[in-house]
Formats: C-alpha cells, sequence, structure tokens
C-alpha cells in the first residue's frame, strides 16, 4: 500500500480552482519530483497535505497517510501528523526559522514535541543532528543564532529539525533555490543521502528539471493545477506526451548549459 | 571603448576590539577589463563574489577607492555631470517589479529617460517605436506595470534601456526572477537587440548557462579577484583555475536521453 495517497485533491480560493484533482502516490521511501512553473500549484499541493492552506481555502478529495483521512482532522491532531510523520524543508532557510531563537532549540523543539524528550536530552539529540547534516563545530553551532549562519548552513539546519523525528515523509520546496550553485550541489548531495539512510519518502518541488534529476527519478508534471503528466524522468525527457511538458523541456534545454558546445 | 583599470572596492567591517583598527574587506579586487564594441562579457561568480559591486562601478553608481573607468577614452567620474555617459551606457535591472515606478504609465516610465537625457527627437513617436521592438503591443503605453507579468515588464525595461540608442547594455541579473519559458523568449529577445544593434553587453549572472548562450567572453569572479577570464567556449571547455572548475561542476545539467 502506498504511503501517501492523494485523490481528486482540490483547493479553491476566492471563488478561483488553484487545485484541480490532484491525485498522486507515493510509497515508503521512494521519491516524486513534482514540476511546474510559478502558479501551477506546486507549493500549494504540499501546503494541502501538510494542513497549512490559507484561511478561507476551500479543500474538496482526499489525503490519505497510511490509509489516514487527513483532510478535515482537527488542529490537534494535525498539528501530531505534522513534524512526526510528515516534515517540510522551505525554500527560504533564513524565513522558516525563528531569527530569535538559537538554532539548536529549534532542531530540539520537534524532539520535546512529539517525542517527548526532556529539554537535556532533546538538546544532545540536536547537536548528534546538526553534525550530521555536515555542519563543522555542531555544538557551537547550535548556540548560533540563524543570523550567524550561512544560507547553506542555515538549510542543513532545515533538514535537520525536519529529520528530527525520522518523519516517514519529508516535503521539500524548492529547497535549493535560493541557494549558491555549488552549495546547492552539496546540500542535494545531502538531502539525497540522508533519505536513503532514513528511508523517507520525499517529495520534491522544483522547477529545474536538472535539480530534479538530481534526486528523483519519477516526475511528475504540474500545470495550471493539474497533473499534465507523470512518469519516470527518462520517460518525460524523451517522449514527453503533454505540450506545456514539452514547452518545459525545451526551455530547460535551451537555457541549460552544456560542456561540449 | 568601456575600460575599467584596477578597480577596487572596500567595506569596512566592525572593530573587533574597541581599540583595534576597523577590518576592511575588498568587494572588487584589483579588476580590469576592457571591452570593445560589440562584444559580449559574461560576469559570473556566486553571491557575494562582486559582480553587482562590479558592475556600479562600471556604471559610475559606485566610486571605486582606486582605479578608474573611461568610456571612449574619457573619464567616468561618479560626481560629475554624467549624461554624455548614460546616453551611451545603460542598464537593464534584475527585478521588473522593483525597477518601474507603479504609479507612472508604461509609456510614460519609457520616455523618461529620454527627457532627463535630453535625447532629441520626436519622444511619443520613439516610445511606440520601443515597445515594437520588444514586441509589445502599443496600447501598453497607456497602461500600468501592475497590469503585466514579470516577463512583459522586463521587456518594458529593456525598452526603456534602448531608449537612448546607448553603445553598451549593462544588465545585471534580467533573467533570475523569470519562469524558465519566459527566461527562453526575454534571452531570445535579448540576443536579438544586441545583434541588430550591434551593442556591447556586459551580463552579471549566476545562470552558465544564459551566459553560454549571450556572451563571447567570460570573467570569472570570486571574492572580488577575477580569477579567470577568456572566450567562453574556452573556460567552459577547459577552465584553468579550481574554482572555475568547482563553479561548473556544480551547474545540475540535465541528463542524456
Amino acid at each position: 500500500m502506498s504511503l501517501l495517497t492523494v485523490r481528486g485533491l482540490t483547493v479553491r480560493l476566492g471563488g478561483k480552482t488553484l487545485l484541480d484533482g490532484i491525485d498522486l502516490d507515493l510509497g515508503a521511501g521512494e521519491r516524486l519530483g513534482l514540476i511546474g512553473e510559478s502558479g501551477s500549484g506546486k507549493s500549494l499541493t504540499a501546503l494541502a497535505v501538510l494542513g497549512l492552506l490559507p484561511d478561507g481555502a476551500e479543500v474538496g478529495g482526499s489525503v490519505r497517510l497510511d490509509g489516514t483521512e487527513l483532510l478535515g482532522l482537527d488542529d490537534r491532531r494535525m498539528s501530531r501528523v505534522r513534524g512526526e510523520r510528515i516534515a517540510m524543508v522551505f525554500q527560504e532557510p533564513r524565513t522558516a526559522l525563528n531569527p530569535l531563537m538559537r538554532v539548536g532549540r529549534q532542531v530540539a523543539e520537534p524532539l520535546r514535541r512529539h517525542r517527548g524528550l526532556s529539554t537535556r536530552a532533546a538538546a544532545a539529540r540536536a547537536v548528534e543532528l546538526i553534525d550530521s547534516v555536515g555542519l563543522p563545530d555542531p555544538e557551537r553551532a547550535a548556540r548560533a543564532y540563524p543570523h550567524q549562519l550561512s544560507g547553506g548552513q542555515l538549510q542543513r539546519v532545515g533538514i535537520a529539525t525536519a529529520l528530527a523525528c525520522d518523519p516517514a515523509l519529508l516535503l521539500a520546496d524548492e529547497p535549493t533555490t535560493a541557494l549558491d550553485v555549488t552549495v546547492q550541489a552539496d546540500v542535494l548531495a545531502l538531502l539525497d543521502r540522508l533519505v536513503d539512510e532514513h528511508g523517507t519518502a520525499l517529495l520534491f518541488i522544483t522547477h529545474d528539471l536538472a535539480v530534479l534529476a538530481r534526486v528523483a527519478r519519477r516526475v511528475l508534471v504540474l500545470g495550471g493545477g493539474r497533473v499534465l503528466e507523470e512518469g519516470t524522468l527518462t520517460d518525460v525527457l524523451r517522449a514527453p506526451t503533454h505540450d506545456y511538458t514539452r514547452t518545459l523541456l525545451a526551455a530547460a534545454r535551451a537555457t541549460s548549459f552544456t560542456r561540449e558546445a | 571603448m568601456l575600460t575599467a583599470e584596477g578597480l577596487n572596492r572596500t567595506y569596512r567591517l566592525p572593530r573587533r576590539s574597541l581599540f583595534g583598527a576597523p577590518g576592511q574587506r575588498y568587494a572588487v579586487r584589483d579588476v580590469s577589463l576592457a571591452l570593445a564594441p560589440g562584444e559580449r562579457l559574461g560576469v559570473v561568480g556566486e553571491s557575494g563574489s562582486g559582480k553587482s559591486t562590479l558592475l556600479r562601478l562600471l556604471l559610475a553608481l559606485d566610486r571605486p577607492d582606486s582605479g578608474a573607468v573611461t568610456f571612449r577614452g574619457r573619464a567616468v567620474h561618479p560626481t560629475g555631470d554624467l549624461r554624455w555617459f548614460r546616453r551611451e551606457v545603460q542598464m537593464v535591472p534584475q527585478d521588473p517589479y522593483g525597477s518601474l515606478d507603479p504609479r507612472m504609465r508604461i509609456g510614460d516610465s519609457v520616455r523618461e529617460p529620454l527627457e532627463c537625457l535630453r535625447v532629441p527627437g520626436d519622444h511619443r513617436a520613439r516610445v511606440a517605436e520601443l515597445l515594437a521592438a520588444v514586441g509589445l503591443d502599443a496600447d501598453a503605453a497607456g497602461r500600468y506595470p501592475h497590469e503585466f507579468s514579470g516577463g512583459q515588464r522586463q521587456r518594458v525595461a529593456i525598452a526603456r534601456a534602448l531608449g537612448p540608442e546607448p553603445a553598451v547594455l549593462l544588465a545585471d541579473e534580467p533573467f533570475s526572477a523569470l519562469d524558465v519559458a519566459v527566461r527562453v523568449q526575454v534571452t531570445a529577445l535579448v540576443q536579438d537587440l544586441v545583434d541588430r544593434l550591434g551593442l556591447a553587453l556586459v551580463l552579471v549572472s549566476h545562470d552558465i548557462g544564459v551566459v553560454q548562450q549571450l556572451c563571447d567572453r567570460l570573467l570569472v569572479l570570486k571574492d572580488g579577484v577575477a580569477v579567470e577570464s577568456g572566450a567562453t567556449a574556452d573556460v567552459l571547455r577547459a577552465p584553468s583555475h579550481p574554482y572555475t572548475r568547482a563553479l561548473l561542476d556544480a551547474v545540475p545539467r540535465l541528463p542524456e536521453v
């Protein structure tokens, strides 16, 4: 049985249909790339899965995690799912972290909240997690405030926080878009390794096919709030069936850098 | 035509201790370049490498600590009357949302530099001609920026820069705020205009694919220092500096299928 099953997911906001019947399946430990341009509904899909849609949004369809329906779950139960079963890495690590809280405490928070660890035990585990995402001198990094770390370091902290409770599903929404290319390469490699080690399922959202290729083999193309195409990356690259995908692909090829030319 | 000689620009860092001297950081360190008419130079590097500072110095928006910028042999001083220079060297900014006055009609925005720089001729006709050149309808002149998409706004910004018939276009990440399909169109537009008008181009970008497409020469900046420069094809095929190699290796590429 698949871990995440999304059926006919529809989101309306202010009279506009933003998601229009999204179907999606993700098995335990599987990876899926979600690709599309701005406004295609990529981020909204992730937010709907997390139950973090803006006020006034009308949601329809079904989002099941391990068979449990998440849509319509009350706040208390949904907040237990978030952070423990499903975690998310955001695009902008600087806005995703609390600027007034030391980094170590932020990594420790889900452990205290969901796992009931004592402050001291959670702090110790946070240092281990910070170490596991490759920050030098993890004890010192844990005491730092977000402004004292670089964007790449903060995104590593974001990944450590997300993986703290060993979630079954990790949503990553353009996690490297705000980073320089050399840092991006390191963060993608880190994500790839950790997701593998933890056996976490990954839903990776991006507008960049080349970035997607580094972490996922299966891809779902979104456009105008609908699933236009789904398949292995190789199939989609070789024989895109939808016009929109062809445009996206032609554009990606036209601006992509080639070593040989 | 446009040259920079030994440009340095430093910023002060906070004092480490009460009596210590404040630290210094080079944003641009001893960078020289020469741009011939019609030549296209790509400046690549990561955040903090000095790309944007270099562009500001070339545009005389900022004063170097030492070194000089000259245009056709004439010194460019940030403090003097630069109208002659602005007529020849124009800029396309990164963010089409931030660069256009939201309360000004598009036509007025495009006309403004023509007036400020006292460009002779019929400005009304020129605005219509410019909008057509960047692929916008004539009625765009009467509309406001919020009525346009990001790609269309970037077209407006390009029209505005082309107004005074400059010889050089400087562009700071002009495509990075655009979606990939729109980016292709705007990149093609710039390429076409630069070709047709014989413009020289300095393109600051972190996107090596775009630089490869548009530029015949390449300058790689790291921590304010020009670590490598040369013909684009040569640098990309056989980078000589370890940093350039690391940078090129890190760029994600589409898999071969």
